[in-house]
């Protein structure tokens, strides 16, 4: 750089290597204009329609990469709600099917209650009614029997068969019934042996 | 800008004549200069790579891919967009952005080497830039709104009357001669003082570390300011590189804007 200086020094420079910088130096102006001019259409021509297809291109593919993604989301979502619903549904239709089944349930053991209650009353009134017909049979039977008995016995006292004359008039009848009603007349049999309907 | 020192030889400050690096021996207006083949050499640079960077258009970029989209969106979106508006401002993105590269890359050369030149510290490059803007925005201008419209359009609505020839006339001064002018000069002088501080620190430490004695210290000192110069001229080449195109970008976006 010296060496520049040296030679500038001595003169040999001419007006270019004194003049004031300012001064434009015509052939620097020219490459100035035409190198710019140059890069200018390489710029305008190529550089830019490539740098702008790539924006846009990049641009359009972020886009669509959010569309898709928003699209997935909206699909999930639609699944979880459907999903939900289905849920909700299965929850309330079970509730339902138990509430059905208790119900019924109660139905069943009502029902079941009445019959039950029904058929007891039923078998009781049933036995009661055997139970009424046996005691009156054994009364009608026992009737008889102690008829016969006590007349047996009175006639082995008395020593002879009453059997047709008591019978006919209905002494024994007679005194059950007083018996059952705890009203008894005690009659002198051995007395009135000769008139034994005249009491009556 | 010679001082004499007062030391056995002499040193001499880099000047002037430090940017005239005529090549192939020729002189006068119509050489071949170094800067004139940096130019040549940075738009090849530039077009080749953005050219190859942008070749596969690939959505998922590589490292190349990647730090052309970086630039182009600055270039987009931080300052075309922005200053001239989303609805006109695609058309002036090709000019912005192939200023912006050409000019990064023209300054950059001022710390690389073998380049070691920035272009710019030569008037006629910032000339030709300027000049482009300049007859980019007067032409969009006068299509939106007509020769006399555009010229109308320089002064504000609703100034009183007796005001608007004067505001009139700083508007046009402004418009035809300070905007260019000063947009070449910024970038100039940027560039041309850059340099020359750099050159003068490198050979003055060099001077001072040959010359032996207590300078060598010094000498030492001022390389290493030399490096931290340079690493702040990287800065000063970039935000120039920004500045130019924000403020075309700004010229533009007046020129078509709806109310001037």
């Amino acid at each position: 750089m010296q060496a520049v200086t040296v030679t500038a020094e001595g003169g040999e420079g001419g007006f270019w290597a004194t003049a004031a910088p300012i001064i434009p130096h015509p052939l620097e102006f020219f490459f100035g204009l035409a190198c710019f001019a140059i890069l200018y259409v390489v710029v305008k021509q190529k550089v830019v329609p490539r740098l702008e297809q790539i924006y846009a291109e990049r641009t359009a593919a972020i886009e669509g990469g959010m569309n898709k993604a928003e699209e997935a989301q909206a699909q999930a979502q639609a699944a979880l709600e459907q999903y939900q619903a289905q849920l909700v549904e299965a929850r309330s239709e079970a509730a339902r099917i138990r509430e059905d089944a208790k119900a019924q349930g109660a139905q069943i053991i009502a029902e079941m209650r009445e019959h039950a209650a029904s058929e007891a009353s039923r078998i009781t009134e049933t036995a009661h009614k055997q139970i009424e017909a046996e005691r009156q049979q054994a009364v009608v039977s026992l009737r008889g029997d102690v008829g016969r008995i006590s007349t047996d016995l009175a006639s082995r006292i008395v020593g002879e068969s009453l059997h047709e004359e008591t019978r006919q008039k209905g002494i024994v009848e007679r005194f059950l019934a007083e018996l059952e009603s705890g009203d008894v007349v005690r009659e002198k049999v051995g007395g009135a042996a000769g008139s034994p309907g005249g009491d009556a | 800008m010679s001082i004499v020192a007062a030391a056995p030889t002499d040193y001499t400050a880099p000047g002037v004549e430090e940017f005239w690096q005529p090549l192939f021996g020729t002189d006068g207006p119509f050489a071949i200069t170094r800067p004139i083949l940096l130019m040549v050499l940075a738009t090849g640079l530039v077009a080749w790579f953005l050219l190859a960077t942008t070749k596969k258009k690939a959505l998922v970029p590589g490292r190349g891919q990647m730090g052309t989209e970086a630039v182009y969106g600055l270039v987009r979106n931080g300052i075309a967009k922005d200053l001239i508006g989303s609805k006109e401002f695609m058309r002036f993105v090709p000019l912005l952005f192939a200023l912006f590269t050409t000019i990064l890359v023209n300054n950059l050369f001022g710390v690389i080497p073998p380049m070691s030149y920035p272009t710019m510290s030569r008037i006629g490059f910032p000339i030709a830039l300027s000049l482009i803007v300049w007859v980019v925005f007067h032409v969009v201008g006068m299509r939106k709104h007509g020769f006399i419209g555009y010229w109308k359009s320089l002064v504000p609505a609703g100034l009183p009357k007796a005001m608007i020839p004067a505001i009139f006339f700083l508007e046009l001064i402004t418009d035809l001669f300070t905007r260019p002018v000063t947009l070449a000069l910024r970038l100039f002088g940027n560039m041309f003082a850059g340099h020359i501080l750099i050159v003068l620190f490198i050979t003055g430490g060099w001077y001072m570390l040959t010359n032996g004695g207590i300078l060598v210290i010094a000498g030492g000192v001022t390389w290493i300011f030399a490096f931290v110069m340079t690493l702040f001229e990287i800065l000063v080449q970039f935000l120039q590189a920004y500045v130019f195109t924000l403020l075309a970008a700004l010229y533009i976006g007046g020129a078509v804007a709806d109310e001037h």
